[in-house]
């Protein structure tokens, strides 16, 4: 149950980060489709920060006296490389689809070839290999938190909570959870969010009330190339053992159907996101899924097909898909260039 | 094109052909700046090695490997001309595929699935067969036949669950690559129905399947192969040119391919017109189906292609994925589909040229692709630049106007990229970066 938890949550976090990344900017107007590359993107960005601070000998001081303070902001400061490159990348997008009035679709599309192009080029040519990974150690031993820094011994259980919760996860899987919610209520609550999602309904109210469409639009791409940078560099992080392959597993479109499946709306995104965590959890797992803990691995023993796991995260979507769509009621504005001169 | 079309409209298509020349030329300057920039900075590569690489990035086609002396040469090279045309078959198909969708308004992302599902289909057919009962070339026809009705069948779900489920195209699409790609998977893996198919006899192998002339199926090579010696070019390419050829008609012809534009145009303007729309939304799904599988059917079946996968499979084929670039660099005319999906093979073979022969990798030519790309989302403007010029005889633009003429794939062998266009794209680069 607990090894079923924690993988559930390592494959959910990226989708819910990375679909509320795709609200922000549809929800401003912009359809997102390059949040795969930019989750490319913000990987290899991260992965390359990683990298280059334990080849300039930083933190390793940090390594050996086992501080693991400093090794949590080494890695909080990794996700923040991820973000600013993330969003600096997403301004192509909005460069082209907000002044230029661009098809956003189309350039979604070429951020999407763009990224797994210009990261594989620079892999190559930095490590001479197709994986960029980390100079030294591994993401577990390096930025993993683990029981014994709560002065646990080897064998001492931290009870239930602790052991699913604390022991041998990620911090970033919790900083990525506080600002789904602090970013969910900056969207709601504040009147920034009611402007912003003003521009994806009705660009030209927005406008007669002197809210400026191009500003509120830009912003929303820009927070979104952030958080989806952020949400590779996690992914690499936590399921690839910090490494970049220029490609992320397809998980950027699946964040956009993991969007399209929770209406736009930030509370159902997050169950849906769990919903494919754990979808993605069982095939990737399947085998060592222990459920009620007696020792047994149902889901191994049933001897269905692996590829049938594999497909259906997938195939749920399409049929979850198909009996909610009717309901579903994209942001009205999305995807139509905002033009001042138009009624 | 035409002598009684209107001048009105070869202004528009010579205005469409001018953007994607601008869009090229400005990938390739934009590609050779990356590759100066990471020579400069990169020691063991140094400016001779950038320069070298952006003499292959202009002229990649032409090279013909290395002198004694150790200077690149160039030249006629029959065999990068032949694989060049054999790789643009199937680009040609699944830019096609993704140009009909494009018509009636709908994104076909769906191109690698559906060619997947026609890789599945032609490689059982071509290979259960026994061609000791039936002709080979009759094999050959069942196998083409039943890789494009695998696509069509692959490509109609999407269009199925658009028109009656209001599902996002463009999210069933990439559903329905994932699950085709595991069923592709599943179909050929051990211990599965078609698992006999894998090559076993060259036992250092795993995971491949057969190749067709294995059967003894494989494309006619209709005489190709002597005008290129030494290349894998086959009468696939014919194939391709006549597939295109009748897209056209279809398209420009017919009262079905006026149906299609029309609800691409606007869907509910072409209902209230009295044209099923939901109907011509399948179909159109249905044609980019089978012209994705047919694309797939032609590779496989030149008898000389190898199908490979990996046990989970990670990645999608990017020939699916690189007729969106075929599509939107020919403006999703038919016709123009063949002079890009040869453009883009050309680029290949540059990547190819470049990983042999430099530091470099191929995926600088992904790289220009991208760029393309991203050019054409805004080929309005640039359009419209055009027509400003013509206008008001703007000085700017006159000059970037000026340089798309020499194109680069038809600068002479062995001339060095002309200086201009470089330094001008060098301040248009600055500008964009």
């Amino acid at each position: 149950m607990t090894f079923l938890i924690q993988q559930t949550l390592i494959y959910a976090v990226p989708l819910m980060i990375v679909a509320l990344a795709g609200v922000f900017a549809e929800r401003s107007g912009i359809i997102n489709l390059a949040l795969e590359g930019i989750m490319i993107f913000g990987a290899f960005a991260g992965v390359l920060f990683v990298r280059l601070m334990q080849q300039a000998g930083f933190y390793v001081d940090a390594k050996a006296a086992g501080d693991w303070v400093a090794l949590q902001g080494f890695m909080i400061l990794a996700m923040v490389v991820a973000a600013v490159l993330g969003a600096i990348f997403s301004l192509l997008l909005s460069f082209a689809s907000v002044n230029l009035k661009a098809d956003q679709t189309i350039g979604g599309t070429a951020l999407n070839l763009l990224a797994p192009a210009l990261v594989l080029f620079f892999i190559r040519i930095v490590a001479n290999q197709n994986t960029l990974q980390m100079a030294e150690g591994d993401a577990a031993s390096y930025f993993m938190i683990k029981k014994s820094f709560f002065g646990y011994g080897r064998s001492e259980e931290m009870g239930f909570f602790g052991s699913t919760f604390i022991d041998k996860t990620y911090l970033a899987t919790y900083i990525c959870i506080i600002l789904f919610v602090i970013l969910s209520i900056l969207l709601y609550k504040t009147r920034f969010g009611l402007r912003l999602r003003s521009c994806g309904e009705n660009p030209q109210a927005a406008d007669s009330l002197g809210i400026n469409v191009y500003k509120m639009r830009y912003a929303g791409t820009t927070i979104s190339g952030a958080l989806a940078g952020m949400g590779g560099f996690v992914y690499a992080l936590t399921t690839a053992n910090c490494a970049s392959t220029g490609e992320v597993a397809g998980f950027g479109f699946l964040a956009l159907a993991v969007m399209i499946f929770g209406n736009w709306k930030p509370l159902n995104i997050a169950g849906a996101a769990l919903l494919f965590g754990l979808f993605k959890c069982i095939a990737a797992s399947y085998t060592s899924i222990d459920i009620n803990g007696d020792g047994v691995f149902m889901l191994a023993e049933i001897g269905v097909s692996p590829h049938l796991y594999r497909m259906l995260p997938y195939l749920i979507t399409l049929i979850v898909l198909a009996f909610t769509s009717k309901k579903s009621r994209a942001p009205k504005a999305e995807g139509i260039p905002y033009d001042k001169g138009q009624r | 094109m035409k002598e009684r079309g209107s001048t009105l409209l070869q202004k528009e298509g010579t205005k469409s052909v001018l953007a994607s020349l601008i869009a090229i030329l400005i990938g390739l300057a934009v590609g050779a700046i990356i590759i100066l920039i990471v020579g400069i900075f990169n020691p063991s590569l140094g400016i001779k090695g950038a320069l070298e690489g952006v003499q292959l990035v202009f002229g990649g086609l032409f090279s013909t490997g290395r002198s004694a002396a150790g200077a690149l040469t160039f030249g006629f090279n029959s065999t990068n001309m032949g694989n060049m045309l054999f790789r643009a078959t199937p680009l040609i198909l699944t830019g096609l595929s993704v140009a009909v969708a494009f018509k009636t308004g709908l994104f076909n992302i769906g191109a690698p699935g559906q060619y997947l599902m026609g890789t599945a289909a032609t490689l059982i057919l071509a290979l259960s067969i026994p061609t000791s009962v039936v002709p080979a070339p009759l094999v050959w026809v069942i196998a083409f036949v039943g890789g494009c009705l695998a696509g069509a069948i692959w490509g109609c779900i999407p269009g199925l669950v658009k028109a009656f489920l209001n599902i996002n195209e463009v999210l069933a699409c990439i559903m329905t690559n994932w699950i085709a790609a595991n069923l592709v998977t599943w179909l050929f893996d051990n211990g599965s129905l078609f698992a006999n198919l894998q090559n076993h006899v060259e036992n250092t192998k795993t995971a491949y399947i057969y190749k067709t002339s294995f059967n003894g199926v494989q494309t006619a090579k209709l005489g190709l192969d002597k005008i290129f010696p030494g290349s894998q070019v086959n009468g696939g390419i014919v194939v391709a040119i006549i597939i295109a050829i009748l897209i056209f008609i279809l398209m420009t012809k017919t009262t079905l391919g006026y149906q299609l534009k029309a609800c691409g145009a606007n869907r509910h303007a072409a209902r209230y017109a009295g044209i099923a729309d939901k109907r011509n939304i399948v179909l159109s799904m249905a044609i980019a189906g089978a012209l994705s599988g047919a694309a797939a059917s032609l590779y496989y079946l030149s008898g000389n292609t190898e199908f490979y996968w990996t046990s989970a499979y990670q990645s999608l084929p990017a020939i699916g994925f690189n007729g969106i670039p075929v599509a939107l660099l020919a403006a999703s005319h038919p016709i123009g589909v063949i002079f890009a999906g040869c453009f883009m093979s050309m680029l290949d073979i540059v990547g190819l040229q470049l990983t042999n022969l430099t530091a470099y990798n191929e995926y600088i030519t992904d790289v220009i692709i991208a760029i393309i790309v991203y050019l054409s989302a805004f080929s309005l403007v640039i359009r419209m630049l055009i027509s400003g010029h013509k206008k008001r005889k703007n000085a700017k633009v006159q000059t970037v106007a000026a340089t798309t003429e020499p194109l680069p794939a038809d600068t002479p062998p062995g001339t060095p990229p002309d200086t201009p266009p470089d330094s001008a794209a060098v301040e248009e680069g600055g500008g964009e970066a």
